[in-house]
């Protein structure tokens, strides 16, 4: 067992769980934030995209343990006062999202996008969002919403 | 997903103490915490060397760029110092997998597990690369012995590498549409007295392709690749590409690097 200590969405907290015990798990099944999706499991989709120390990364593809004593960030973590990010309101506004399987990835990682890059390019959204999958859209309106945030933010 | 202990080193003689026959490090884990959850590998103890501040880092000297073992992706290709002294090798990094990937996947990692169409070893052979490791320095050419090995011993740990600035280079890779990683790479390395010609992707292992470099290194051009016949044989066959394929997908790829150079 591993003591793990880290801020969630701006809260401390310490817990014990099994060495092996994935991010995603202790996000999901340890912590409740199941906004947190897993899709393949294998670092493929990106649905599980969160970020650890303000960068985004697969949380299927982490240990607990191996983010001890770092800040992380889910999509429950994004909201404030009940108020949707503005990377949220453009996909919603924009129909960035069909199932909405994808969507905490996409969001999670395409916020990590602007802070690289704050103005992208069609083809920058594209090649940034290489890492996240989606069976619905077809892409189109998560380009739209993207840029749309970006032109918010 | 099997079970395991979990350690976290402080520096490398902790972390070389600790490994055994049944135990990783644990660098970026993008090959190790998918393999052990496929069933492809299972380990008594992981042992993360990630906080080790001795393997981080990239430093340039004169002629060569020493980049340390845990250094991720995202650094190598942000940092300017590669930009400037390697731009290829800064190209390279932003081509590997997806930004999630860059930021948690490591050079050592990367060439120690020695993935037949993984990009940075095309790179450690291009630019005669030494590597660093906790007990000795192994000449590129003599690190990568085949599929998925090296000539690392058990224990014995990745410190840094280093590049051999070259007068000029380039990258060219065909990547598999879904990971990224190369179906074909090319990796054109031109130096003071010879050109080295790393080809990534088509075999069971990086190689330097002899017959290109040496056509290059007496005609740096790109019509001195046209005279080079490239066998298939040996090359890899699979859905994305036949041998055949590949064979040629080489000689349009050295061309293109030499051209872009
Ligand atoms: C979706 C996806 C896409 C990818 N696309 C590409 C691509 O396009 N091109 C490409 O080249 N790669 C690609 N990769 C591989 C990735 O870039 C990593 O470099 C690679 O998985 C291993 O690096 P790591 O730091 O994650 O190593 P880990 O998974 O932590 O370790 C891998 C192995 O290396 C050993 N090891 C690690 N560090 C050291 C050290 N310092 N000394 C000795 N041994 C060590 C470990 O014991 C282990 O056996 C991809 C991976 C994924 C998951
Ligand atoms: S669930 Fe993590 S990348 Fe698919
Ligand atoms: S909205 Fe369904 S997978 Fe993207």
């Amino acid at each position: 067992m591993k003591k793990i200590s880290a801020e969630v969405n701006g809260k401390k907290i310490t817990k014990e769980v099994p060495d092996h015990t994935l991010l995603s798990v202790f996000l999901r099944d340890i912590l409740n934030l199941t906004g947190t999706h897993v899709g393949c499991d294998t670092s493929q989709c990106g649905a599980c995209v969160v970020h650890v120390d303000g960068k985004s990364i697969k949380s299927c593809t982490a240990f607990a343990a191996d983010v001890n004593g770092s800040r992380i960030t889910t999509i429950e973590g994004i909201t404030k006062n009940g108020k949707m990010h503005p990377m949220q309101e453009a996909f919603k506004k924009l129909h960035g999202l069909q199932c909405g399987f994808c969507t905490p990835g996409m969001v999670m990682s395409a916020i990590d996008l602007l802070q690289n890059n704050k103005k992208p390019s069609d083809v920058e959204i594209r090649e940034w969002l290489e890492g996240n999958i989606c069976r619905c859209t077809g892409y189109q309106n998560i380009v739209a919403a993207v840029k749309e945030a970006a032109s918010k933010m | 997903m099997k079970t395991f202990n979990y350690h976290s080193a402080k520096d490398v003689k902790e972390a070389s103490k600790l490994s055994s026959s049944s135990s990783a490090f644990l660098a970026g884990g993008m090959t190790t915490i998918p393999s052990i959850k496929l069933g492809l590998a299972s380990y008594r103890d992981i042992i993360d060397i990630k906080g080790i501040k001795s393997l981080s880092g990239i430093k340039v000297s004169g002629k060569s760029i020493k980049i340390g073992a845990t250094t991720k992706h995202v650094e190598v290709a942000n940092s300017k110092d590669v930009k400037k002294a390697i731009p290829s090798l800064a190209v390279l990094a932003e081509g590997i997998g997806d930004p999630q990937v860059r930021n948690r996947g490591t050079i050592g990692g990367s060439i120690a597990n020695n993935d037949p169409s993984a990009d940075y070893p095309s790179a450690c052979i291009a630019l005669n690369a030494v590597i660093h490791t906790n007990s000795r320095k192994i000449e590129a050419e003599k690190f990568f012995k085949g599929m998925f090995e090296t000539s690392l011993k058990s224990g014995e740990i990745i410190e840094a590498i280093e590049f051999s600035i070259p007068e000029k280079s380039n990258y060219q890779k065909y990547p598999n549409p879904a990971s990224r990683y190369a179906v074909v790479g090319v990796y054109v390395a031109k130096h003071k007295s010879e050109v080295n010609v790393a080809v990534t992707g088509a075999k069971s292992c990086v190689y330097n392709d002899k017959d290109l470099a040496k056509a290059l290194s007496s005609n740096f051009s790109s019509s001195a690749v046209d005279a080079v016949r490239i066998s298939s044989s040996g090359m890899n066959s699979d859905i994305h590409a036949s041998g055949e394929y590949r064979a040629n997908m080489v000689k349009v790829f050295a061309k293109k690097a030499v051209e872009a150079c």
